[in-house]
């Protein structure tokens, strides 16, 4: 039997490690950073669709992280979805025209936001809004429009396409 | 027929009061004001001896179900092409589900039998009669440090099986089986959710604490004296025990995906 003394000791090491493996969760395995949040500004946009855009979803500018979507919301007037970014402070020159896309990452992947810079000399600052934007694209929706042009002859892609056809047809004739 | 529903009936009333008693045991040690400059040092005992000797069992168990989950998952996932996706995997399933539950079932078989066995041998070598004699309460004394004690170690226990699993499927997946260490942390951390699925993990934990030393303690304090009633009392332990934690984890699930 340890004395008491040890045997309190012993339970204050278990409690330390507890809360050492607690912090590790929280910040290695979660990646908890609603409480430090980085330093930086936030930015909005408004989109037509955001798809399966979530809060913490990354915005990217080439591909680099600059920064996660912090909350989402739905205009009442306009009823356009208004996306609030949180922008590292290490990326203060973005310019304020521009445009800001939501993509998916690989086919079946997460949506993220894609900020495309372009050449004005003014940049974004905290509370601006980025006007150019263009809406997630929904899969559903494009096999819609293919189906309807396949099964709709009279659409413009698909008579451009019979008629080439049609005159290849009547070149091997002539040969 | 008569006397088979007579059994029957019999058997349900005894277990209801049997409850009954159970629910009053806790009630009693709960709602007591308790004495902290007395019941500290013997609740730390109980911390140590249920929850720091636990360890060992813990941490091994937890490294070597990280390692299978780890190993499982790459070969599942490595068909549909997503082994980088390990990660949110094994992190996901040990936070949410494997943690509490394996912790609950490991704890049950290593601290709850002992506890039901040393309270049902004291009651059997009537050591609580004899404290009831010197005007010590034996509910102070012997039963609400061992519930203290193991309400306070689950909670901790679960924290270290899980992290000490992840660094297991870490061990596996990137030492091992070579993927890349920055997509690994990188993918867990975008899809674990320290609210709800860390927290919610540790919440389950608490529950589970608390039926697993609930049923050893009442167990233990009910046990008919005698060598036979002991063993039945343990035995009865480490059964009920595991049948309330998968029962309950079912629930509690359900509700936490519910969103309540």
């Amino acid at each position: 039997m340890l004395s008491q003394r040890a045997m309190n000791s012993f339970v204050g090491l278990f409690v330390l490690t507890a809360i050492l493996g607690l912090i590790i969760l929280a910040f290695k395995v979660s990646g908890l950073t609603s409480f430090l949040k980085p330093a930086g500004y936030d930015i909005s946009a408004a989109f037509e669709d955001i798809g399966s855009l979530k809060v913490r979803s990354p915005v990217k500018i080439g591909g680099v992280v600059v920064g996660e979507v912090s909350t989402i919301k739905l205009d009442p007037t306009s009823f356009k979805a208004v996306v609030i970014m949180h922008i590292d402070s290490h990326y203060r020159d973005i310019p304020d025209d521009s445009s800001i896309s939501i993509l998916t990452a690989g086919l079946l992947g997460d949506n993220y936001l894609a900020i495309n810079p372009m050449y004005n000399q003014t940049y974004l600052k905290n509370g601006s809004e980025i006007q150019d934007t263009h809406p997630a694209m929904i899969l559903e929706k494009l096999i819609g429009q293919l189906i309807y042009k396949l099964s709709n002859p009279a659409a413009p892609n698909t008579a451009t396409a019979s008629t080439t056809k049609t005159s290849e047809t009547n070149n091997a004739n002539h040969e | 027929m008569l006397n088979q529903v007579e059994a029957l009936g019999r058997w349900g009333i005894d277990s209801l009061e049997q409850l009954g008693r159970a629910g009053v045991l806790l009630g009693r040690v709960v709602l007591r004001v308790p004495n902290l400059r007395k019941g500290f040092p013997l609740t730390m005992q109980q911390v140590y001896a249920e929850g720091v000797l636990s360890l060992l069992i813990i941490i091994v168990s937890g490294l070597f179900i990280g390692m299978v989950v780890a190993l499982q998952g790459y070969h599942t996932l490595a068909k549909f092409g997503a082994a980088q996706q390990l990660g949110p995997l094994v992190a996901l399933s040990v936070t949410r589900e494997l943690g509490p539950v394996v912790t609950a079932l490991l704890f049950a078989g290593r601290a709850g039998s002992a506890i039901t066995a040393e309270i049902g041998l004291m009651k059997a070598t009537e050591q609580l009669s004899s404290m009831e004699m010197m005007a010590v309460d034996p509910l102070h004394r012997v039963v609400s440090p061992r519930l203290w004690g193991g309400f306070i170690s689950m909670p901790m226990l679960t924290i270290v099986f899980n992290v000490v699993a992840i660094y297991g499927a870490y061990l596996i997946g990137v030492k091992w089986l070579g993927l890349n260490s920055g997509a690994f942390w990188a993918n867990m951390q975008t899809s674990v959710d320290f609210h709800l699925d860390v927290l919610n993990g540790i919440i389950k934990s608490i529950v589970f604490g608390l039926v697993v030393i609930w049923i050893s303690v009442s167990q233990g304090y009910e046990a008919e004296p005698t060598s036979a009633g002991i063993a039945k009392a343990t035995t009865n332990t480490v059964v009920y025990s595991s049948l309330a934690i998968l029962g309950l984890d079912f629930v509690l699930t359900a509700m936490m995906i519910g969103g309540w």
